[in-house]
């Protein structure tokens, strides 16, 4: 029998210490960032207003924001930040896998991505919706008007999905012209090798805004899908997941509040108990992570609130000129849907 | 089969001692265990990574593939529509490989032969065309030159409404090449038998020829045979069945011509840099080919007075295809590999619908990307072996 029982032992000890490393590994987000010194934070090939590679080789956009919040959050310091341009064919892998922490790059939350691939998704920072692009000479005003046309359109998104879709429930024929390369696809588009042009329309504005005759085209009415855009961690670690979601919901709740990056300090002197909390002048909300209490005023500080990053980045002052006001990206007391859980 | 010969008497020490000094045990000892050793690693890296992905609550095997994938493609030779399952757009994607790799294998191994012919011409003009043709388009990248024929010719073709057209049948526009489309019909299916029984008569004539040539000394005229033996026959059998052919005509309606068969711009560029790139090489393994054959063969045809096409066709290429078959056995599998630059300007070939759209879409990317390279392999293997058996099947025999 001693054999019997040392075999025994044996496997509860290797049982033990896979599931300790299993452990490990679920908890070890944070403590990594922290051990590296740096988040990395995966985005895309540049696109205007989400994620766009300057001049002087630095990242800027909404989706950046995030990342730069989180950094903020983390090491007081925006620039803590790898970032890494994956091509969208393996971003899923690429974060599964752990090579990157956190994906921050215009990426629609379904059920399929959500349940399947071992990712969580952790919020929503734009609500979008799929259009078409046309040139203004073809006399087209509606997507209904467009059967038998050639439509030009990215591999591997929701958007060649939801293009299939609505032509087969309107009873409308089309021939996809596909390509994973945008830049490709915007160039045959404008060499007329399809009739339309199709993406979020965030994107389409985007990349209107960046043509060189961008009055020669025209984004058409319809809006033919869902889009919620947010960022995306792996499965495993609530607490990662926790500490995305709630320094999105932070820099949500900042702007409803009125606090921003320029009064942050004098706030956090404010009475309104809601803003002390926020600030983390009163509770251990950023504790609870395994942050600093005052994170979101780290947040607030280096990249300021939602609506901040929007107006810097998207908003109308900026060559991408998506109008916030009655959109359904504007808060939710302005009639939009941005609506943070209570930070409390 | 006894392997050894060893005396009744002694141990089973001795035995198996006796057995470790016999060379064939001893070669088939290590064999088993190398594969052994392989099967073993093939299971570790399998297993790892099924236990890896279960752990990161990532959906493993090959269940998706029965699930509707919903993204229309722009070109398929097998019926496809949008709520088809996966497998279908694997089945879309090898079609379209292997219609690329066949179309472009004969294309190029027809304008290589031609490439390495000229330039072994005695014409300065002709020699040095080939010569320059060669050194340029052998020595810039591949994934430019299919660009390059994209977006440098194709896109730049006027568009639907200015198509350039001829005799109201064919046209050329920048969304690809409309051409009618046979109608099949019974007197089709007719024509169609009419026209493989003229392809068996012509094998069987071109073979008789060859006998008469080697065993009486007779030549026999072939390619007008040939011919004739291709087109008759098909015609006479649709005259015969009474119903004329009929013919899918592209119109132009709306946005784009509608009937007919279209082939994308996509697939024009493809084929096209493909095949003038792989001729290069292939006119290089015809040129060593024809060199690596004494001059004095060709004196002596001469002498003998054998006309000069001739003598190429029958002494020299035949000899010569020792030397070029074996380096274009892997001119072929280039081919087959180098279709999936595809992807490049967005024809829908395996790698494009399956390991990018169809990856992103289900993310299952471990089980697509061992369906590809599955694909891949078998294939290239394929086309080794036939080629490999053709190679031993026109060998010099020593009489």
């Amino acid at each position: 029998m001693p054999n019997l029982r040392k075999t025994a032992a044996l496997l509860a000890f290797a049982a033990a210490t896979i599931g300790l490393s299993m452990e490990a590994s679920a908890q070890a987000t944070l403590a990594q960032i922290k051990a590296r010194g740096a988040l990395n934070c995966q985005v895309g090939p540049s696109t205007a207003g989400f994620y766009s590679l300057g001049a002087d080789g630095s990242w800027s956009g909404m989706d950046v924001d995030i990342c730069r919040g989180l950094a903020a959050a983390i090491f007081d310091d925006p620039k803590k930040v790898q970032y890494q341009s994956v091509t969208s064919a393996v971003r899923f892998t690429a974060l599964a896998n752990g090579e990157s922490d956190v994906l921050s790059r215009t990426t629609t939350w379904t059920a399929v991505r959500d349940t399947q691939l071992g990712l969580e998704f952790a919020g929503v920072n734009f609500y979008d919706g799929q259009g078409f692009m046309v040139p203004k000479a073809s006399n087209i005003k509606s997507a209904k008007e467009l059967n038998g046309a050639t439509v030009c359109v990215l591999t591997g998104t929701t958007t060649e999905l939801n293009l299939a879709d609505y032509f087969r429930a309107n009873n409308m024929t089309f021939k996809p012209v596909t390509n994973e390369n945008i830049n490709v696809l915007v160039e045959t588009y404008l060499s007329g090798g399809c009739d339309a042009y199709t993406n979020d329309k965030s994107s389409l504005a985007s990349r209107r805004s960046s043509l060189a005759k961008p009055d020669e085209h025209i984004l058409l009415p319809e809006t033919i899908s869902k889009e919620p855009l947010g960022p995306v961690v792996r499965h495993g670690d609530a607490n990662w997941g926790d500490i995305v979601r709630w320094t999105l919901f932070g820099m949500i709740e900042a702007e409803e509040l009125g606090v921003t990056s320029a009064n942050v300090a004098e706030m956090a002197k404010s009475a309104n108990p809601n803003i002390r909390r926020l600030l983390g002048v009163e509770g251990n909300i950023g504790e609870g992570m395994g942050l600093p209490k005052d994170f979101m005023a780290r947040v607030l500080k280096h990249v300021g609130n939602y609506g901040e990053s929007y107006e810097r980045n998207v908003g109308v002052k900026t060559p991408v000129n998506i109008p916030r006001d009655g959109s359904l990206n504007a808060l939710w007391t302005k009639g939009g849907i941005l609506y943070p859980m209570p930070f409390r | 089969m006894a392997l050894l010969d060893i005396t009744a008497q002694a141990g089973p020490g001795a035995r198996l001692m006796a057995l470790l000094n016999n060379a064939r045990f001893r070669s088939v000892l290590y064999q088993a265990l190398t594969l052994g050793c392989v099967v073993l690693l093939f299971w570790y890296l399998v297993s790892n990574t099924i236990e890896n992905m279960s752990q990161r609550d990532m959906s493993a095997g090959f269940d998706f593939l029965g699930v509707s994938a919903g993204f229309g493609i722009g070109f398929t030779l097998i019926p496809y529509r949008e709520g088809d399952t996966y497998l279908r757009v694997f089945m879309v994607g090898i079609a379209n490989t292997l219609l690329v790799a066949v179309v472009a294998i004969v294309l190029s191994t027809l304008l290589g032969l031609v490439v390495g012919l000229a330039r072994l011409s005695s014409n300065w003009v002709i020699r040095n065309v080939a010569r320059w043709y060669i050194e340029i388009l052998r020595n810039t990248p591949l994934l430019l030159q299919i660009i390059a024929w994209y977006f440098g010719v194709f896109t730049l073709l006027p568009r639907p409404r200015d198509s350039v057209g001829w005799l109201d049948a064919v046209f050329l526009n920048n969304r690809g090449l409309y051409i009618p489309a046979p109608l099949v019909d019974s007197g089709f299916t007719v024509a169609l038998v009419a026209l493989l029984l003229g392809i068996a008569g012509a094998f069987a004539w071109t073979r008789f020829a060859r006998r008469e040539r080697e065993q009486a000394g007779r030549i026999r005229p072939v390619i007008a045979p040939v011919l004739a033996l291709l087109v008759v026959p098909p015609l006479l059998a649709a005259l015969v069945a009474g119903a004329p052919l009929a013919w899918d005509m592209p119109q132009l309606r709306g946005f784009n011509f509608v009937g007919g068969i279209n082939i994308p711009p996509s697939f024009c560029a493809l084929i096209i840099a493909l095949s003038i790139y792989t001729s290069c090489f292939i006119g290089e393994n015809v040129r060593s080919g024809v060199q690596s054959v004494s001059r004095g063969q060709t004196e002596a045809a001469r002498a003998l007075g054998v006309p000069p096409g001739r003598t190429m066709r029958s002494i020299i290429l035949p000899q010569a295809l020792r030397v070029i078959i074996p380096p274009l056995i892997s001119q072929y599998l280039n081919i087959t590999k180098n279709s999936s630059l595809a992807i490049a300007i967005g024809f829908p070939d395996l790698v494009s619908v399956w390991m990018n759209t169809s990856l992103n879409q289900s993310g299952r990317a471990i089980p697509i990307v061992a369906m590809t390279m599955g694909f891949y392999c078998l294939v290239s293997l394929a086309v080794s072996l036939a080629m490999n058996r053709y190679n031993r099947a026109i060998l010099i025999r020593e009489r």
